[in-house]
């Protein structure tokens, strides 16, 4: 398995946010993780990319070890991610933020810039090119030289998706892609994710539409107050008792 | 204008170009911490190490000038490796209250070191800066800048600026990067504060309080921050300033000194107002403007 979680824990005061979370995600999946508002899904991610600490339990990549490395050390292993309030950095252009998510790839030491010598500057195009590539992918060439500001919500989000895929990971976590967007940017959305599905990137998918879910996801695991609940195949999940009686309510 | 009069406005302005260049190199060892989003305001302690660390070398080991601005330069990088460690855990306020703490410490303990004379300071330095050390050192610090704008850490140091948990989770090691700049920024502090000690024959603890960091952070935001040089332009527009209010103010009857202290404020109230990016920004802002004006007449 490529992503595990073994019986990991995180307490907010009082609150389990995560309680005993176990499962895994293997090469190649679109793994979706799903649950009710405050069910622990996003402090999950945190979890997995170091922003928080664990407090008990695992999380291993590829059977290492990575819940107690910096963030920037567990992105450099290979997971790399979006939020849900979108986090671009405002100033830069749609292209230089992607640019900013090749760091971990791109090698020209600075030095040698101080030197012009002639290796960076076709590096760099190298670089600038592969970020104008991965806008295409996301269906934003035009809008490369805008400032991240200025974009529109759903613009906003693809630009995420793209900088997270431009340092290659093997893991890439996306927070609710789709929230608070329109039925078809909603759709171009679900045509991305099933891109990145077909090409082969392993994907944890946290998301609010269990339809988009449903239809993108391999596997699906579902989170209710901090809690693993349901673990299995979309067919299965969704007819799970538990699962139905977290969402709509127990039968009585 | 003869040849005489020229040279007579020559040695009268020399040391307001001096200064120019001077001013612009703290201005730009504000910036580097800056343009990683740090509020470090420990500059004037730099400069101080600068300046002590140079002079001592030159009026009591004799050493040649190279070598002493060499090591005016170093101390104060080394110095700011084992400060910025713990100091960058701090953010905004916090990081810039601990810093200006730092420089206060510093002028503190020049101010009771009796080896340098406590607050009478060392005087009768031999002048060795001339103009154009100086403006060598200016355009090497400039070209430092120069060339990480646009490379792999230049772009890594303005996602940290912008959102540095979300420049962590692209992998960029944020400590490394702000220690860094931290150290540049001290580098540039201390060899500016070399130059000056060597310029103007005195070293004294007095020259290197919190007033002078406000006044290094004052050109930077008046130039502005968005562009490398903007610092350098605020620098120089608030070091020739007092010399023009010089010949107005004896006009209107006003003391150079509380006229130039009122323009300075007015001025840096006016950027903060009406040119965020500062001074430098003011050329693309006049452009954009008669760009759109064009486009308006053009348009039917």
């Amino acid at each position: 398995m490529l992503l595990s979680l073994e019986d990991v824990r995180r307490t907010f005061g009082g609150v389990r946010a995560v309680d005993g979370v176990r499962f895994e995600v293997g090469a190649g999946e679109v793994h979706g993780l799903i649950g009710p508002n405050g069910a622990g899904k996003t402090t999950l991610l945190n979890l997995v990319s170091g922003l928080i600490r664990a407090e008990g339990g695992a999380i291993s990549l590829d059977g290492r070890r990575i819940d107690r490395l910096p963030s920037h050390r567990i992105a450099a292993l290979g997971i790399t991610r979006t939020y849900q309030s979108i986090r671009l950095f405002p100033a830069l252009t749609a292209a230089d933020n992607v640019l900013v998510g090749e760091h971990l790839l791109r090698r020209d030491p600075l030095w040698k810039r101080m030197l012009f010598l002639p290796s960076v500057r076709s590096e760099e195009r190298a670089a600038r090119e592969k970020a104008l590539h991965l806008l295409a992918r996301v269906g934003l060439s035009e809008r490369a030289g805008e400032r991240a500001a200025n974009l529109s919500y759903g613009e906003q989000r693809r630009v995420e998706i793209a900088r997270a895929l431009a340092s290659e990971p093997r893991v890439l976590l996306l927070d609710e892609p789709t929230a608070g967007m329109n039925p078809a940017e909603v759709a171009s959305i679900a045509a991305l994710i099933r891109d990145l599905a077909r090409r082969g990137h392993t994907v944890l998918l946290v998301e609010h539409n269990v339809k988009l879910v449903m239809d993108v996801c391999e596997r699906i695991t579902v989170l209710d107050f901090g809690k693993v609940i349901a673990d299995g195949v979309p067919a299965a999940v969704a007819k799970d008792p538990a699962v139905v009686a977290a969402y709509l309510g127990a039968e009585r | 204008m003869n040849s005489e009069a020229l040279r007579d406005l020559w040695l009268t302005y020399q040391s307001t170009v001096a200064f120019i260049g001077l001013n612009g190199l703290l201005a730009l060892s504000v910036y580097t911490t800056l343009a990683c989003g740090q509020l470090s305001l420990g500059q004037a302690g730099f400069m101080a190490l600068g300046a002590y660390t140079s002079t001592i070398l030159t009026l009591h080991a004799h050493l040649p000038f190279p070598v002493v601005l060499a090591a005016g330069t170093l101390a104060p990088a080394l110095l700011a490796v084992p400060l910025a460690l713990p100091v960058l855990r701090l953010k905004g306020v916090f990081l810039a209250i601990a810093t200006i703490g730092f420089g206060e410490v510093v002028r503190i303990f020049f101010v009771n070191l009796d080896y340098t004379n406590g607050a009478l300071g060392l005087v009768a330095i031999p002048q060795r800066t001339r103009l154009w050390t100086i403006y060598a050192a200016l355009a090497g610090a400039l070209f430092v800048l120069w060339r990480i704008r646009g490379s792999r850490t230049g772009y890594a140091l303005e996602a940290i600026r912008e959102d540095e948990p979300a420049a962590r989770t692209m992998g960029i090691h944020a400590d490394a990067y702000k220690l860094a700049m931290m150290v540049l920024g001290a580098a540039f502090a201390g060899l500016a504060g070399a130059l000056d000690a060597h310029f103007n024959f005195i070293v004294v603890p007095s020259s290197y309080s919190f007033a002078r960091v406000v006044e290094m952070l004052v050109f930077a935001v008046v130039g502005g921050t968005a562009v490398f040089y903007g610092p350098v332009v605020g620098a120089a527009f608030l070091t020739l300033l007092p010399e023009v209010l010089r010949e107005v103010g004896s006009r209107v009857g006003m003391q150079p000194g509380p006229l130039r202290l009122f323009v300075n404020g007015l001025v840096l109230l006016l950027v903060i107002l009406f040119l965020p990016d500062g001074l430098a920004s003011l050329p693309r802002r006049i452009r954009r403007r008669l760009e759109a004006r064009r486009a308006a007449a053009h348009a039917p």
